[in-house]
Formats: structure tokens, sequence, C-alpha cells
């Protein structure tokens, strides 16, 4: 299972990442050898096997929270680790809508 | 006592010292920051030292056992935290640019339950980037070295964890385990590390890797010193539905009732080629141990073994691909100088801020979920995920835990395979079903092999890590504790 | 040629806000506004380490809804992460329901034009609401983010294209927003977004086998909007039909200020969403026990009360239908009706005064239910003066917008400002002399029958009296002064 160029890069487009040219000569190479090694799974029947989507055992109980409010932080607190800031607003470049 | 004396105790024994009186939490503390910074350099276990907070809880549960107000078996003792763990104002990284200079406003579910403990909080610990990778040289700041050989890795993703327990600078540790991550540094350093089941330690202030795989637990130099830190950390937190509503067991209780009638099961699957003849006449002679010890053999069959590595990284990927998605540069963490739209912000604040182990499984991961992939890789991947959980549930009905080895060798050279991340993903081999199938599984030291420690792996039930702490512990009491290891040492 | 030989399919797609106290995933208020990010935590900031806890009343607000629509409620449902970038959305997911939504199935009935028509519902499902950018507060130009919203609990509620026109769309909306209101699940607030709404719509040729490519129309803020935006869609497609041209499958922006929709191509690219099971939450279980209870808590609901109205109190589908449109309007009806006693007579009378009045100064002030200073006691006792002929119809609208405002006692307040109808006979037949005296052209135009000027004597009359004269002794006295007429 080979994957393209082209592919690294609009798989990169989804997640956001500007690849250099090299990387993503690289990850074409390294993820096509993982795809093959992956690709053992093809070879399995897999018909009427549920999938585990979830790790905690279904017989486990679980809780959900009440309605009711807990203290968060303050706009400083929220903002404190912002890079850059408007107001109490969290900064961001123009959005074009 | 020396701080050679200090550091060199057990976390029992230096709980035992505090209760007798005999040494103060400063005492130790002073001891464990003196030790870190004679050995530290060479072992670069701590990505930080907390130093000053460190001395103030030393002292406050100095007083607080003055006052005959002392909390319990972790109070007074010095423990150090995975960076992956938020700890509230002291930075947290998870070993990556992204997160420089990032300050947590909370403190972890299990973070807070040591503080609680009255544990003394001496830093952050060493590890790959976002816990990808198993040798810890994925690390964005700067790699780890393995106390017994320092060319070679710890062993990773929580290399710092393990790393600083063999080099004697502090008594317990934490770390993660998403695919053998506390289990491989255990082995590779030779102290005893504890993957709990899925869902017995809140993750909730953990960063998350694979939100399905990842678990938090303890590292210790011995099974007493793993059992008392478990039984801070365990049980149901409301923050985290994917942490079990049941109450935590009683880890200590049982400790010493040894193997006699313990069944053990050994899946020939683990035994293949590829495994290294001296870590399998460790594991083997530590089976013969155990029937010695009045245990049974049990061939059991594990046979979709051989699909973990592949289901693995199409899992683990998969939910990393999604849960770092939030460093984009916008709320917290790094940003991108001079970016001027949007798209350009995230990609050029990512592409700055992830190293090549992140990307590259942010690439696979998104890939797998893709329009059109989805169905031949994510889910088939969480069928087979089914077929090893069974191959389990089988195996147990047969037996009580199921023993292996932890890794094919011992602790590899750095750089060794740096170059082929397949190879790099292949040292999880033994250990990542454990995850697939949200088992406990713990590595206890069995020997050396080439001068290098050697772990056993134990795996057990859901939820039944005390039945694999017995067994360790047995195993443990037969084969006494490891020498310290020399290579830590500045040359005289 | 035109929409004659074509027929629109119409889809809904309404995002309801679940009316809890706090966040679904964290416990942070719901409430509006507020200055940006001050209703936030670690969970809805997306910071590095949180998972999100389920919040219990999400839960049983969905499960109720879906039992008033005639869902299936699904015992077991899960989470899913819809994978995207935006700024609003601080995990770059969006927490949301996919694969195994908990509610399928079930419908929403109304009555347009006499007809009684039920479209379909898809499925309902839980998700969490983003946060909002603010565009251009920077000085250079760039966009703000608040994360108040971000995380507060949304239903989405999705139709089966089963709707044929933008009266219908907005007929269902409204059936849909009253059941919800009644239920008390959320506020139906359209300008506010808590009530939101967005239509997928395509065009057949009448008769076609197959539905046409569909646009999706966003930002539809009113229900008047809503049918702009539809009836403009619909002929914008058939006129691209016609012209042998296709229609593109987009997001459509409605614009209110130009009555169009345009396509919104900034965000127009490739979307893959790479939906996956949200692993930080254990699937959903819903038991027999909850949905009993739910059930068995459930009001009257809309439709069944309109039909009560006109079965035991005779009031017209009409009046019925605009009662229960608005749960706090029946519910003030029948508290009213309550206090006054009567049968179907004084039923039309309160009905009348409260779709007329109640419901005109609700829409003028916009305040709440809550903030109205007027009782239904308050308005039973005004109807009694108007009975009893204390006030006429005039004093008793007056007295009726004092009391929504400001409140107070009827009887006090008709003292207070001297609301008291005029009835003595002989001040009116002053009154009657008076008019007559100064207007004798007219009277005699009136008399010659060239017009029947009665209107004009009643009003020049009353306006003598300052409007509160006795309409009835009016008349008859008039009548009587100007011979039959
Ligand atoms: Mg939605
Ligand atoms: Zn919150």
């Amino acid at each position: 299972m080979a994957l393209t160029v082209d592919e690294v890069r609009r798989v990169a487009a989804l997640a956001r990442l500007e690849l250099s040219a090299e990387e993503e000569q690289l990850f074409a190479g390294q993820l096509s050898a993982i795809l093959d090694h992956v690709g053992a799974l093809a070879s399995l029947d897999l018909d009427g096997v549920p999938p585990m989507t979830h790790a905690l055992a279904e017989g486990e109980a679980v809780a959900l929270r009440p309605d009711t409010l807990v203290p968060g932080l303050s706009p400083e607190e929220a903002l404190a680790n912002a890079p850059a800031r408007e107001g109490t607003c969290f900064k961001v470049p123009r959005i074009i809508e | 006592m020396s701080t050679a004396a200090l550091t060199g105790m057990s976390l029992r024994e230096a709980s035992a010292a505090l209760a007798a009186g005999t040494v103060s939490s400063r005492q130790l503390t002073e001891a464990c920051l003196e030790r870190i910074a004679a050995t530290d350099a060479r072992v670069g276990a701590f990505l930080a030292v907390t130093a000053e907070p460190a001395r103030a809880a030393a002292a406050e549960s100095d007083r607080r056992r003055a006052a005959g107000e002392a909390r319990g078996p972790l109070d007074g003792i010095p423990l150090a935290v995975k960076d992956l763990f938020l700890t509230r104002g002291v930075a947290t990284t998870a070993g990556s640019r992204i997160l420089e200079g990032f300050l947590p406003p909370y403190d972890g579910t299990a973070v807070a339950r040591l503080q609680a403990a009255g544990a003394v909080p001496l830093g952050k610990l060493n590890l790959d980037e976002f816990a990808m990778g198993s040798s810890n040289e994925h690390s964005a700041y700067k790699p780890c070295r393995n106390p017994w050989d320092l060319t070679r890795t710890p062993g990773g993703s929580s290399g710092g964890s393990a790393a600083a327990l063999a080099a004697r600078q502090c008594f317990g540790t934490l770390g993660t385990d998403t695919g053998g991550s506390i289990r491989l540094p255990a082995s590779f350093c030779g102290v005893v590390g504890l993957k709990p089941t899925y869902g017995r330690v809140s993750r909730f202030g953990v960063i998350a890797f694979a939100s399905s795989l990842d678990q938090p637990g303890p590292l210790g130099r011995t099974t007493w010193d793993v059992a008392a830190l478990l039984q801070a950390i365990a049980g149901p937190d409301p923050r985290d539905l994917t942490c079990a509503a049941r109450p935590a067991g009683d880890y200590l209780a049982r400790l010493e009732a040894g193997a006699r009638g313990l069944r053990i099961g050994v899946p020939r699957e683990w035994f293949g080629e590829g495994l290294q003849p001296e870590v399998e006449a460790r594991v083997r002679e530590a089976l013969a141990t155990y029937q010695r010890l009045g245990a049974t053999l049990v061939d059991v069959s594990l046979p979709h073994s051989k699909y973990g590595i592949a289901a693995y990284y199409l899992i683990a990927t998969a939910e990393a691909s999604s849960n770092l998605a939030r460093y984009d540069g916008v709320r917290f963490g790094r940003r991108a100088a001079a970016a001027r739209g949007l798209k350009e912000l995230y990609a050029a604040s990512r592409e700055q801020g992830f190293g090549a182990e992140p990307k590259r499984r942010i690439m696979l991961g998104t890939y797998a979920l893709s329009a059109g992939y989805y169905d031949a890789y994510y889910l088939r991947a969480q069928k087979v995920r089914t077929l090893i959980r069974r191959d389990f549930d089988a195996a147990f009905e047969r037996c009580d835990v199921v023993a292996g080895p932890v890794a094919p060798g011992p602790a590899f050279r750095l750089g060794e395979k740096t170059g082929d991340p397949l190879q790099m993903y292949l040292a999880d081999i033994f250990t990542i079903t454990c995850n697939l199938a949200a088992l406990p599984g713990l590595s206890v030291p069995c020997g050396l092999a080439q001068g290098l420690p050697v772990g056993l792996q134990l795996v057990g039930r859901p939820f039944d890590e005390a039945g694999l702490l017995t067994a360790a512990r047995a195993l443990e009491r037969e084969l006494g504790p490891l020498p310290p290891p020399a290579a830590v040492e500045a040359a005289p | 040629m035109g929409t004659a030989d074509f027929q629109a399919v119409i889809g809904l797609e309404v995002h309801a806000q679940l009316l809890t106290t706090t966040k679904i995933f964290c416990g942070c208020s719901t409430a509006f506004g507020g200055e940006p990010n001050s209703r936030v935590c670690p969970v809805c900031l997306g910071m590095p380490g949180v998972l999100p806890a389920l919040n219990q009343q999400v839960v049983e607000l969905a499960v109720k809804t879906g039992l008033a629509l005639g869902c299936a409620i699904q015992p077991l449902s899960v989470f899913a992460r819809k994978n995207y970038f935006y700024p609003d959305l601080p995990k770059g997911y969006q927490i949301s329901q996919y694969e195994l939504p908990i509610c399928l199935g079930g419908g929403v009935a109304f009555t347009l034009d006499g007809q009684e028509k039920v479209v379909r519902l898809t499925r309902i499902h839980m998700e969490e609401d983003a946060g909002k950018n603010l565009h251009d507060v920077a000085a250079d130009g760039g966009s703000g983010v608040d994360l108040n919203r971000a995380g507060v609990p949304l239903l989405e509620i999705v139709s089966e294209p089963d709707l044929r026109s933008a009266d219908e769309a907005v007929e269902y909306l409204k059936a849909l927003r009253a059941v919800l209101l009644a239920l008390g699940v959320n506020d139906g607030n359209l300008e506010e977004g808590s009530f939101r709404c967005d239509a997928n719509v395509s065009v057949m040729r009448k008769g076609a086998a197959a539905y046409g490519t569909r646009a999706e129309i966003k930002n539809m803020n009113s229900f008047r909007f809503l049918k702009q935006a539809i009836d403009y869609e619909v002929r914008r497609q058939v006129e691209l039909v016609e012209a042998g041209q296709a229609v593109v499958q987009e997001t459509r922006l409605y614009d209110p200020a130009r009555g169009e929709t345009r396509s919104m191509r900034s965000k127009e690219e490739a979307h893959d969403y790479r939906y996956f099971p949200e692993p930080d939450l254990p699937p959903v279980r819903v038991d027999e026990a909850l949905v009993a209870r739910l059930r068995a808590a459930l009001p009257e609901l809309p439709r069944a009360r309109a039909a009560r109205y006109q079965r035991e109190l005779g009031l017209s589908a009409q009046d019925a239908g605009v009662l229960v449109g608005d749960a706090a309007l029946a519910g003030f009806f029948d508290a009213a009706l309550a206090a006054r006693g009567g049968g179907a007579e004084a039923a039309k009378k309160v009905a009348n005064w409260v779709i007329g009045e109640l419901s005109r100064l609700m829409n003028e002030t916009g305040l709440a239910p809550g903030a109205w200073k007027l009782t239904p006691a308050g308005l039973a006792q005004v109807l009694a003066l108007l009975d009893a002929g204390t006030v006429n119809g005039a004093g008793a609208k007056l007295l009726v917008e004092e009391l929504f405002r400001h409140g107070g006692d009827p009887a006090e307040l008709v003292r207070q400002r001297g609301l008291a109808q005029v009835s003595d006979e002989g001040a009116i037949e002053a009154a009657v002399d008076a008019v007559l005296a100064a207007s004798a052209a007219e009277v005699e135009r009136h008399r010659s029958g060239k017009k029947d000027l009665t209107g004009f004597f009643v009003g020049q009359v009353m306006k003598a009296l300052k409007g509160k004269g006795n309409p009835g002794v009016v008349n008859a006295l008039l009548k009587k002064k100007l011979g039959g007429g």
C-alpha cells in the first residue's frame, strides 16, 4: 500500500500540518511501510465481530454529572496562556466569512 | 544518614523511617535534590525540578507528623511525575515545543491525590513527546539515558519515570501506559511498573495521547512501593466517566500471600522468533521459580497477538490525530509568529510546535479516519481489538495471570531505532495487547541480560491489580533486589 | 414557465438549546451573554488533559423531547467526534452523535389550510454548541473568540424531506417550537439563536422520481426570514434548472437585508469530518425505568390542548391554535378562565383578551412571562368589571395595559384613573343634547336620510364623556332623540 505525495498533501491539509518537501517525501515512504504492516488486518475474517469502541467494560456503572453549577475560571485565568488577546477574547487573524 | 543511604531506601523503608522519626521529610527531600543535582546531567530524567515547592511540602509534612497528623505511607515522601500530568502553576510540556511555557490552571486528579496524601512534589519527568515513543528519544527537550548504560535508552515513553527511580533520584513516580509506556521503561531500568486496568485510575488532568488506551500508573523500586502509590491514586472520579465507579481494592493487604496455587498462563505466541535468547532464559527461569513456589504453569494461546501492533497503530494514531487538534496556537501554547490568515496560523504553529513523531502519527491517524478508509482501517482495528480481548478472556478461564517477556530484548542503544519507525513500534509487541484488551499489566525485574535488567510481564484479569502485585511480590522476594546501577555514578 | 411545474422538497434541521443550568460536559453556566470568556473552565476551553462529564439533565430532556414527538428512544446511544478546525471550536472537534443517536423516527403534526400534515423525523441527537467568533474586534481587523457558549447543550432535530412549501416549513417549525415550549426544554428564541433552523432545499419537476440536488440554507432567525429564504431559494433553483444549469450542493447564507441566499464559498473547502466514536464517553444507556418516569411526567401537548379547547370550551380552531402555540399564553388562559369561572361564553371572552391584548403587550414589550405584572386573577377581575358595566371596553384595555406594565389592584386603579363608566341617563342625555345642538347641519342631513351619521354622533358624545360613556345607553338615547333614523 504505497502512499503518494499527493495523498500526503491531502492528509496534511486535513490535519493542518504544513509539511516541508522533505517531510512529504519522508512520510510518504514511512507511512507506506506502516500501512503495509497494518495491511495484515485485511486478511482477517471479521464478519459478525463487534468493534470494541470503548475500553471501559460494558458492565461497569457510569455516573453522569448532576446539573449543578461548578465555579470555573475568571476571564483573566482563562486567557493567562493565550498567545494573543483582544479585551477578554482570544485573538486570531481575521476570519473571512 | 548519608545522602546515598537516604536515597538508597525503598519508599517503604523511607516511610517506615519517617514513622519511626529517624529521618525527616526535609532530610529525604534535600537528599533527593542533591542526588538529582549530582546525577541528572548524565541521566536527563527531569525536565523540571521544583525545589521550592518540594521544600515547602516537606516542611508541612514534618509539621503534620510532629503534630501527630501524619496522613499515611506517602506523607513526606519525595515523588515525581511524568510531564504529561498537569500540575497547577507548574510548567507542563508533554515533552513538546508546542506546550512551551504552558502553565496549567488546575491539578490532575492523580496529582491532587498524591498531594492530599502528603507527598512531596520533586518535579516533572522526561518523556517522549506526547508519550509517543518507546525510547524517550522523541523528547523535544533532551534525551533521557538508561542509568545502567548511559549509551542506551531507558525505554519510553515514561523514560524519566523509570530512570529517576533506577538512579535513586526519588522514591516513586507516576507514568502513563498507552502501549507499554510504563512496563517497557520499568523493564529496561530494572524497576517495578504497573499499568492498571483501563478505568482504574482517572485520566483527568493527564494529557491525552490515545483516549481508549491511555492509563496512568505507578512505578517504584519495589512491589510494595507500587502498591502504596496505586492505593493513593486509584478509584472513581466524577470528572472522568471512563474511570470505573467501583471502589479501589486493598493493594497492600494480600501482598505477601505468595504464589502457591497460582495458575500462570504462558502464551506460546510470546515466545516466538525475535525474542532474544538471554531474555527468554530469564523469563523461563522466573517461571521455574514460580513453579518452585507452588504455582502451576498453563499453556495458553493468544492467537491474535500478532495483529496487536497493526490494530494499535491504527487506533492510537486515529485517536491521537483528534486529541492533538486542540494544539492550534489560539488558547495556549506555541503560536507561529506573523501568521497572516487563520489557515497559516494553524498550519505554521503546528508545523513548528510538533516534532517528527507526533506529525507522523497525526498523519497516519488522519488518514485512517478519512473518508473511504474508516471501515478498512479504524473499524477493522476495533474489531481485531475485540478478538484480542476474547483471547485473554479464554485464557483467564484456565489461569489467573498471563506471564511472558515485556520486550524482545533489553535496553537498546540510543539512535538504534530512530531511523525506522516501524522497528521502534515493534519494541511494544508484547505489551500492546494488554492495552488493547484494557487489562492490568506490570513489569517486575527478573534478572540481567548482558548486564542489563530484564522484566517479567504479568497480565491480570480486569481490576485484579492486587492479584498481579501479589504474584510479582512472590518473585521479587525470591530473587531479591537488583544491585544499584553503577553507570550513573560520576567517574571518580 | 415557472415554479408551477416544479415541486419544492424541504427538510429542516433544528438546533434547540436545552434549558439546563450547566453546560453539557462541564459545570459552567449556560446563561446567555456575559463578558467574553467569563463562563468558561478548563473543560469547555479544551485545555490539555480535560475530559467531558455528561450532564444527566441533558439526557433526560432529550428523552422527554423524543417521547413527546413519538420517537423510538434508543436504550444505547453513542457520542462521536466531528473533527474540523475553527476558532470557535476549542478542541478541534465537536462532541456530537452520529451513527447511534438517542432518538430515531417520530414526527411533528401541524394543520395548514385545514389540512392536517405529519412530517416524519429522521433523528434527534445531543451535541455541544460552539463558541462565538467576533469579527473586526481588533484594530488590525483581527477576530476575537468568546467561548461562553462553547459546550452549551443542543438537541439537533432532523426532519425527513417531507415539506413541500415555505408555508409548510413555517407551520412545521411553529408546531415543533410549541412542543418544546410546552415541555419546557427550550425557550424558543429564534432571535437570540437558542432555537435555530437550517433548511435543506431542492426542487424537482412535478411527477419526477428523484429529488434534485439540495442546498443547505443557514442564518434564518425568524419565521418570516425562513419563508423568504425558502421562497427565494426555490425560485433560484427553478430558474437554474429551467436555464439548463445544475444546482450546486453547497451551504448558502440567507441575507435578510437583500432577502437573498448566497453561497458561503469560504466554507466550501472539502469537508471530511472523520467521525469516530468518542472514546472519552461511555455509551449512553437509557433504561426502561427512566423512560417510564419521564413519560409519566409529560405535560399535555399543544395539539391535544387545542383539541380540548375546541371540544370542551368551544373555542375556534384558530383561537385554540394561537393559545397553544405558546405555552405561556395557554397557561395564562387556563388560570384566568379558572379565576373568572363560567362556560363557553366566558372562555371565548378570556381567549379574546389573552390573544388580543396580552399577546400584543407580550410582543411589544418582549417581556418574559415571569416579568409580566398582570396576573390571571387580575385579568379575571378586569373582565368582571367590564361585565358589571363598571368600565367599558376602552377602559378595560387601559386597565390591562396598566396592570401588565405596573401591576396593582384593578378596582383601585379604576378609582385612581377615573375609568368608571358613565351610565347615568341624565348625564348622558345632557351630553347628547349638547352634541345635537352643536351640530344642526349633521342632524339635518341625517334626518333627511341622505346619510346615516349615527357613528359620528356616538363619537361626539363619547368624546364629550371622555370615552367613559356606556355605549348601550348612548346609542339608545341618540336613537330616541334622532327620531328612529
Ligand atoms: Mg449539529
Ligand atoms: Zn466549562
